[in-house]
Formats: C-alpha cells, sequence, structure tokens
C-alpha cells in the first residue's frame, strides 16, 4: 500500500512514521510537504506527532490553514485513510476533521511514557487486528481530550471511541494519565476512516524502541482493510 | 549616524572594567591596535578575551588532555568532537554549561543551554539523536534560605523556595525546548548539595549522527565567499551573556537578568532541518553557530580557523529591535542563529533551501584575504582588528594555586564514632526515599526521550543510556557523571572516579568506552584553592582519561560559580561515549530472572558516601581512586558478558552502596532478591559502602561457570551474591522487605519536593 506522512514545519515524528511503515511495516511510503496540494496516489495518510509551526498560538491551530490540509480533506472525503498521531490528532481536531479538542493535560506537565489502552472497538478499520489492550508510548504536554457531554454521548452512541487509557486486568496504572473526558485516547470521524490518537503507535512497532510491538496493530489493520479494498475492486473489475 | 559616539550612559566604572578586562589586558589591547580601542572594538576584545571564549585560564591546564586515538576523527578546537561509529558514519557529541544564565532565569537559561548545544552539533553536519543533562542544585530541604543571601534577593518569588523553583524551571526549560525540536533526552544526573544553592549547574550534553565524508567544519576557505547569516534576528537579549557568565554572583545580580537569552525552539528546528540540507547539498563551506559572543565569536573563529580576513557589513544583519548600535549588534546573543560561508557561485542554491524552511539568506559580506576582521555599518567602519589578536593573542594566564589548609582534617574519617545502623532495613527505604537517590521519573517523564525511534526503552532510568544509529549495525551508549562529593574532598581522586564511573556505567549497557567530553564547573579561579581544584581535576581526568583510553574531545569551562565568594564543590562532569558492536546487546539494570554476580576488585568505603552524607550528616573521608587495570578487567568481562548472551542485566554500584544498587535493579525488574552480602568489619560499610570497580550482574543458572571462566580470563573478582525472585529484598546480613515497600520508596519524593502546593 502506498502512505503518506504529511511533513510540516516542526513535525519530528515524521522520519518515525516513515521508518515504521517502510521498514518494519514493509510499505511503500512517501513524505509530502506542506506545501504540497494533492494526495492522489495515495491510499494512506499519516499526520505524525510533533511541534507544527512550533505549536504556537495553539497545536495544531496554525498547521490547519496549511495547502496539504485540503487535499487531506478531500483525501478523506474520498473514502482515504487518515491516521492523525499526537500533533497530527490536534490538527485534525483544529481541521475539524474530528470533534472536541486537546489542551493541557491535568498535571500540566509534559508526560513521556508507555501506557495501556483498551480497544474499544474491535471492528473498525484501524482497529480489527491484535488484542483488546495495547501498550503504547505517549509522550503530550497537551493531550487531554475534552469534548462537551452531548459530543461524548455522540461519540459513545456512534462508537467512535477507539481507544481508552486502560489496563488489562492486574495491571497497576494510573487511572487517566491526562484527564481526557471518558478517559478518551483516541477517536474516529463519523464514516470511521480518520482515527485520532495521542499514543504514538510507531514507537511501538519494534521492541527495541517499544518494549512491545502493538503499534503493529495498528497498521496491520490499515493495511488488511487496503488490501481487501484493492481485491474487491479489482474482483469488481474482473 | 555614528553610532559609536552615540554611546549610553554608563557607570562611573570604565568600559573595560564593565567589561571584565583588566588594566593590564586593555593596555595589552592598545599595544596590539597601536591606538585606543573604540567602544565597539572594546566590546569584542571584552568576550573574545573573556574566560568563556578565550579559556584563558584554564587553556594550559587543559593542553595536557589526551585528545587523540585511534577512533577520534576531530578533537577540540571545532564546534564539537567527532568519533569514528563505523565506515561510513561517525559520532559527534560535546558538553557544554549554561549556569549562570540558568541561575538568574532557570527556564530560558536551562533551554537556551539545550539550543546551543544543538546548534554546535548539527553545525558539524550531524543530525542530533540524543540529549543529556546532569544538573545540580541547592539542599531541596533548606527552603527560604535564598532570602537571607543578598545575592540572590528577589530572584524568586519570596514565599516559594529557590530549589523547588529552579528544579522546576531548569526541568520544564529543558523539557520545552528539546521535545519541540524532536531530540530525545535520554539519560543525565541530578544531584543536591547546599553549596549549589546560589549557583545551580546546568550540564547540557548532545549526540548526532553524521556521514563521515559529509563533517563540516567552522573553517573559512576560499577568498571571496560570501558570510551568510540565516535564522533568527539579532535582538538586544543576551548582550555580554559571555562576559557575565565569566563573573561571580553579588549583590545586584538580577539587573544581569537581559544577558539571559530567550529561546525558540521551532526556529532551532527549522534551521536544523535547513543547515543539514545546505551541508547534504553541497551549498556551504563553513558553517558555525552564533552561541557565545554572538556575531563576533562566529565571525572572528571562521577567519582565524581558515587564516584569513572577514568583512562584514552591519547594516545588513535583520534587526529584532530598532536603533541598536554596532556595539550592540557584535555583542547580541539572540539565539538560534547561523554563520556561513559560501562561495558566490553557490549562493543562489543555499537562499532556495533556506526559502523552503521560511528564511531569508542574509549577505554579511565577503572572506578577505590578510588577517583583518573589518566591521562595517554602511560606510561608516565601526571596527577594525587583526583577527589574530583576537584568539592566538588572547591573554593566557596562570593564577596562582595553593591547597587548602583544613584538607587533612576533612579527609579524616573515624569509623569509631559513626555509630552502626540498629536498622539497616529503615536506613535503605530513607536512602531510596532521599532526595539524591528517588526516582527520577519525575523528571525524565516531561522528556520526550522516545523521539526518533532510537532510544533502546530498556535502558532509561539505568546506567546508560543506548541509541541505535539507523543505518549502521552499530549503537551507541551515552552517560553524563560527576563524582562532587568525593572531589569536594579530593579533586583529583573526584576527577578520576568520575571517569571511571561514565566509562563502567557505558559498559554496563554493553558498550565500549571510547571517548569523553568534560564540563569544568568551578569557583572563581583568581582565588588560590580554587585554582588548585581546577588543576588537580583536569589532572585527575587527564590521568584516567589516558588510563582507560577514553580521549577528551571537547568540552567547556565555566569558572566564578560563587555567591557572595562561597564557590561551589569542584564538579567535573563527564559525558562518556561508548560504541556497541549491535544495538541488540543494549542491556538495562532491571533484575530479570538469574543469579547475581558480584564483580570487581574495589572495595566498599563510607568515605563521600552517600550513607555517611544522609544518615550522619558528615562529608568525610578519603576517597579511593580507581584501580584502572581492574576497570578495564570489568569492562572486558562486561562486554564479553553482554555480547556472549550470559549477562541479562548489569547495574554499576554507586551512590548507596551494594544495597541501594541491588534496590533500584529490583525496583526496574519489579522483581524481589535474596542475597548474601560479602563480609566487611561492619554492616553499614557492607550495605552502604561506596567505592569504584564494582558491577552487579545477572546471569542465568546454566551460565554461571561461563561467566566465571571469564573472570578467571580477565582477571578480576567475581563472587556470587544469591539470586532473583520472590515478594521481598533479603540481604543478609540485616535486611528483609517487601517488594511493596521498596517499589514505593521515593516513588513520589520530587513530586513532594517539587510540584507547587496549593493553588498557587
Amino acid at each position: 500500500m502506498r502512505f503518506a506522512v504529511v511533513v510540516f514545519p516542526g513535525s519530528n515524528c515524521d522520519k518515525d512514521c516513515v521508518r515504521a511503515l517502510r521498514d518494519v511495516m514493509g510499505q511503500d511510503v512517501a513524505e509530502v510537504w506542506h506545501t504540497e496540494t494533492s494526495l492522489s496516489g495515495f491510499d494512506a495518510v499519516v499526520l505524525p506527532g510533533g511541534f507544527s509551526y512550533g505549536d504556537y498560538l495553539r497545536c495544531g491551530a496554525i498547521a490547519r490553514f496549511s495547502k496539504i490540509m485540503r487535499a487531506v480533506k478531500e483525501h478523506a472525503d474520498r473514502g482515504g485513510l487518515v491516521l492523525g498521531i499526537c500533533n497530527g490528532f490536534q490538527i485534525l481536531v483544529e481541521a475539524h476533521l474530528l470533534p472536541g479538542a486537546l489542551i493541557r493535560n491535568r498535571s500540566l506537565k509534559f508526560m513521556c511514557r508507555p501506557v495501556w489502552l483498551k480497544r474499544e472497538r474491535r471492528d473498525s478499520l484501524f482497529t480489527a487486528r491484535g488484542e483488546d489492550f495495547l501498550r503504547l508510548p505517549i509522550a503530550h504536554g497537551e493531550g487531554q481530550y475534552f469534548i462537551d457531554a452531548e459530543g461524548y454521548r455522540k461519540l459513545e452512541d456512534e462508537g467512535r471511541i477507539a481507544y481508552r487509557y486502560e489496563a488489562p486486568p492486574g495491571i497497576e496504572q494510573a487511572e487517566n494519565p491526562n484527564g481526557s473526558v471518558g478517559r478518551i485516547a483516541g477517536i474516529l470521524n463519523a464514516k470511521g476512516n480518520i482515527l485520532g490518537m495521542m499514543p504514538h503507535p510507531e514507537r511501538a512497532c519494534e521492541e527495541f524502541t517499544g518494549g512491545v510491538t502493538h503499534g503493529r496493530w495498528i497498521f496491520e489493520s490499515m493495511i488488511a482493510h487496503l488490501t481487501g479494498e484493492r481485491a474487491a475492486r479489482a474482483g469488481i473489475a474482473a | 549616524m555614528n553610532a559609536t559616539q552615540n554611546k549610553p550612559t554608563r557607570a562611573v566604572k570604565p568600559l573595560w572594567q564593565e567589561l571584565g578586562l583588566t588594566r593590564g589586558e586593555y593596555d595589552h589591547i592598545v599595544s596590539l591596535l597601536g591606538r585606543e580601542p573604540n567602544e565597539t572594538e572594546l566590546g569584542i576584545y571584552g568576550v573574545m578575551w573573556s574566560e568563556h571564549c578565550s579559556y584563558k585560564n584554564s587553556r594550559k591546564l587543559l593542553s595536557g588532555l589526551p585528545t587523540t586515538g585511534s577512533h577520534v576523527l576531530q578533537g577540540p578546537g571545532e564546534n564539537a568532537g567527532v568519533i569514528a561509529l563505523d565506515e561510513n558514519l561517525a559520532v559527534c557529541f560535546k558538553i557544554e554549561s549554561h549556569n549562570h544564565p540558568s541561575a538568574i532565569e532557570p527556564y530560558q537559561g536551562a533551554a537556551t543551554g539545550v539550543g546551543g548545544i544543538l546548534r554546535d552539533i548539527f553545525a558539524m553536519g550531524a543530525r542530533p539523536i540524543a540529549l543529556l543533562d546532569s544538573l545540580h542544585f541547592g539542599d531541596p530541604h533548606e527552603r527560604g534560605k535564598c532570602r537571607e543571601r543578598p545575592g540572590m534577593a528577589g530572584s524568586v518569588d519570596p514565599e516559594s523556595d529557590r530549589v523547588a523553583t529552579l528544579v522546576r524551571g531548569v526541568v520544564r526549560g529543558i523539557a520545552d525546548y528539546g521535545n519541540c525540536v524532536g531530540i530525545p533526552t535520554v539519560a543525565g544526573e541530578t544531584r543536591f548539595d547546599a553549596n549549589y544553592l546560589g549557583n545551580p549547574l546546568v550540564n547540557v550534553m548532545a549526540v548526532g549522527i553524521v556521514p563521515r565524508d559529509r563533517i563540516m567544519r567552522a573553517r573559512a576557505s576560499g577568498i571571496g565567499g560570501r558570510v551568510l547569516y540565516y535564522g533568527g534576528p539579532t535582538g538586544r537579549d543576551g548582550i555580554h551573556g559571555a562576559t557575565f557568565s565569566s563573573e561571580t554572583f553579588e549583590e545586584g545580580v538580577e539587573d544581569k537578568r537581559s544577558a539571559v537569552q530567550i529561546g525558540d525552539p521551532f526556529m532551532e528546528k527549522k534551521i536544523l532541518e535547513a543547515t543539514l540540507e545546505l551541508i547534504e547539498s553541497d551549498a556551504v563551506d563553513a558553517i558555525q553557530d552564533m552561541g557565545a559572543a554572538g556575531l563576533t565569536c562566529s565571525s572572528c573563529e571562521m577567519a582565524s580557523r581558515g587564516e584569513t580576513g572577514i568583512e562584514i557589513d552591519l547594516a545588513r544583519v535583520p534587526l529584532r529591535a530598532a536603533r541598536m548600535s554596532p556595539y550592540e549588534i557584535m555583542l547580541s546573543e539572540s539565539q538560534e542563529r547561523m554563520l556561513a560561508v559560501v562561495s558566490p557561485e553557490k549562493w543562489e542554491k543555499a537562499a532556495a533551501i533556506l526559502a523552503k524552511w521560511d528564511m531569508k539568506a542574509h549577505d554579511l559580506g565577503e572572506i578577505k584575504p590578510g588577517r583583518s576582521m573589518v566591521v562595517k555599518r554602511g560606510d561608516e567602519i565601526c571596527a577594525e582588528i587583526p583577527v589574530p589578536s583576537l584568539t592566538d593573542a588572547a591573554p593566557l594566564n596562570s593564577p596562582a594555586m595553593r591547597e587548602p589548609d583544613n584538607r587533612e582534617a576533612r579527609l579524616a574519617l573515624h569509623l569509631d564514632d559513626i555509630p552502626e545502623p540498629a536498622d539497616p532495613g529503615a536506613v535503605l527505604l530513607r536512602l531510596l526515599d532521599s532526595p539524591e537517590l528517588c526516582s527520577r521519573a519525575w523528571i525524565w517523564e516531561q522528556y520526550d526521550h522516545m523521539v526518533g525511534t532510537s532510544t533502546a526503552l530498556k535502558t532509561i532510568g539505568g546506567d546508560a543510556a543506548v541509541l541505535r544509529v539507523h543505518g549502521s549495525e552499530k549503537a551507541v551508549a551515552v552517560s553524563v557523571d560527576s563524582c562532587a562529593r568525593a572531589a569536594s574532598l579530593d579533586p583529583k581522586t573526584g576527577a578520576m572516579l568520575a571517569v571511571a564511573e561514565s566509562a563502567r556505567n557505558v559498559a554496563c549497557s554493553g558498550a565500549l568506552p571510547v571517548a569523553a567530553t568534560n564540563c569544568c564547573n568551578f569557583g572563581n579561579p583568581n582565588r588560590p584553592e580554587i585554582y588548585w581544584q581546577l588543576a588537580q581535576s583536569i589532572e585527575g581526568m587527564s590521568e584516567a582519561c589516558r588510563a582507560l583510553d577514553t580521549p577528551i574531545t571537547g568540552g567547556n569551562v565555566s569558572l566564578y560559580n560563587e555567591t557572595d565568594g562561597e564557590a561551589i564543590s569542584p564538579t567535573l562532569t563527564i559525558g562518556m561515549l561508548g560504541i556497541l558492536d549491535a544495538s541488540a546487546h543494549a542491556t538495562g539494570i532491571a533484575l530479570q530472572a538469574g543469579n547475581l554476580f558480584l564483580i570487581g576488585s574495589g572495595a566498599p568505603s563510607l568515605a563521600a558516601s552517600e550513607y555517611l552524607y544522609q544518615e550522619h550528616h558528615r562529608i568525610a573521608g578519603r576517597p579511593a581512586a580507581p584501580d584502572f587495570a581492574d576497570e578495564r578487567a570489568i569492562q572486558k568481562l562486561l562486554l564479553a558478558g553482554i555480547q556472549g548472551g550470559l549477562i541479562r542485566a548489569a547495574h554499576d554500584v554507586s551512590l548507596g552502596g551494594i544495597a541501594v544498587t541491588l534496590a533500584e535493579m529490583a525496583r526496574a525488574g519489579r522483581m524481589g532478591i535474596r542475597v548474601d552480602l560479602p563480609g566487611a568489619e561492619r554492616t553499614d560499610v557492607a550495605l552502604f559502602g561506596e567505592g569504584p570497580g564494582r558491577v552487579i550482574v545477572v546471569v542465568e543458572e546454566k551460565d554461571e561457570e561461563k561467566i566465571m571462566e571469564l573472570a578467571r580470563k580477565f582477571a578480576t573478582e567475581i563472587r556470587k551474591l544469591g539470586e532473583a525472585g520472590g515478594g521481598e529484598l533479603v540481604m543478609k546480613p540485616g535486611i528483609r522487605i517487601p517488594m511493596s515497600e521498596i517499589l514505593a520508596a521515593g516513588r513520589d519524593t520530587f513530586t513532594k519536593l517539587f510540584e507547587k502546593r496549593g493553588s498557587r
């Protein structure tokens, strides 16, 4: 499959995403500079972590006006997959491709550590593979997901909460690392083809960096979906 | 307008004195120029001849350090040192201090310290892959004492306490800057002692990777080359930073706040990427960052190394503030600025790369024949100085030195005066809970230590951090260490201990230590006792680096760390670099299933120990110097054992002795321990005694004979202590503690000490 990793000035997990997708997952990956206007030819787009435009003003608030963001929206409208990780999630929220807001961690401190997540959906395009509990690193100062009560109910009713911070039974973990509403770590758009998440799957694709390789499950799910889609298209064409 | 005539109002002191020059130095400048210097020229001499830029008080001592070796591609004298990693890649690394700014403005001081050392690394063409920091603060329990110190009055919220304010500010400054640029902060040390109250130490080390054929140097070459300025604009921040850091703190230090620079990590990220792209596209001939002494230092050092002249026009410098004088422009230490030399035919290419990163290429002037540095503003000449007079002719001092009088008394330690602990388990828990030995997670979790996907997760929080290198089989290990408590008793031994410990640390992680960088943090060198400390420390470092074959490839000297005549402990920080043959060999401290062995011939002692300080409030004794032959044997044993897959975890025995070392391994592995410790004449010596030359390793039962064999082969001692497992920490003699208590000890110490309490 062909993945695009968008690079904004200030992105700093772009190369990590490229390495995870290309070297670990064996995919075809290209870095796409923020001034590009088209994403045609790509099956999936990754908005990586970092501090786009220094996160000045507000995280993601400047990046959302980049030329590439129009193309990201078009790609999503066409049904293409979009994965926003950390700063990428913040940009998707600022661009109104996902609801809610990401505000400063309740501790008011940057926080970098592996955390346990629970998969809330087993049937989404991003979560079909792997197990119910994943251990992925978080690394953010502004990852507290906020949404009003009505919005939260809507996310729950529509099954759009992909991951919550939650440890498997018997493992000790601080209840909610950043104070997110409903312990939300990742959400989907209504159509289910955009996932925004604060934890970093690209950092847990190899044992060396992540201790575990649970991050692969997300990429494997995306690849499986895209492969199935391509096969279906080929079937129709035949 | 002739700005040089438009002098700002000044105090009664003559300008040369304001700039930290002596009468003799001023006279020397007049003789070098053959005339009186104008204000701008004097300012240029002032910074170039400051300790910070000229090392005038330390150069002679440092000249004896070993700086060459089979791995060294670049020793001291450039932006940073470079070590060969494999046939294609090299490692670039250096440590630097930002002590004075951090004392005044901890957040910006620490942040810009990170920025400065990163620029040194990428100016060499290396992509930074890691940051480390060595931090020293006052005693966190001596709350509010700062208010009694006139020099520090008003520098912090009078209601809060100075140490907590500094710790919070420094850690957040490092975190915000490093995290934003996207360079992981992977290791470090944090120490506390009352004598750092007025002068905290912030030493930051950076490590980068560069292709061997693309190492960039800061050497102007090619007459006619254009002088390219890019990055942030020049403002009034940080004027006199280099001079300021070459002074002690006295009353009124607050006035120096304008000498602290303001950091912009986003700009840093842009100049990082742009610089690497410029070098990769072969668009520039030389690069240097504008750090200490800004435009002055970068332009004249490039001309000095290239043995050329240089001419720049200040009218072309992008300014952040209105009506800046030539003096101010030349001395500004505004951050995130780079100076490069570009041959005219490559100018367009360089400008296009900078435009991609939203930056302008400013053409300041030209590399000229001859040896003159000419600074103009339009048609007006603001300064004209022979380049060698700034660098080669800088003063070289040999201040008087004297061993302190009371030293022998402090070295004496009579164990009969020290009561043995009735409950060693309680002592262990208190030590684990103390600021010196508690969990550092509160600090390193604020640092993004994983960005770059190079960091070996299992080495975080251990002896040394291991980073794999994309594009190489090999990996690097890094550690920073200082042994200031021992050095306060015996500076030479303290320096040797710091080198030996940092080398042992990287060896524990699976690496061969190959080279080191250093930061000398001392008081006022014009005091004979302080200069003696400096000389002793450098001698100790030199001897240890020779013995362990770890040449020094660069570093920095920070003197005048004094407040109202009280100096810090002599603090030599060593940043050690090790190389692993394969990243798979990365080894952590976390306990694994197997048996525990103590290797090395070191003997425990209470001299300068943490136990003596915490439990008996004493810093005393004669610290033992490392046995370098045995240190090398331990290294070889560790490497062979790790590479052969025998050693599953390794931890250097350091602060708090064997008891604390084992507890740390148990804590990291969340697994109990049952051991019999080697006998000693006293329980506290056996459990909490410190000293070099000891490492604890975990080996599986089936490999026991093999590890014994290795110890025989390399001729060092080995002794089986016991086994891993269970829910208790049992150490004979005297300790039996449930693991739940070990896990809880020291977990929240930093939170309790340093997080803001209540609503304030």
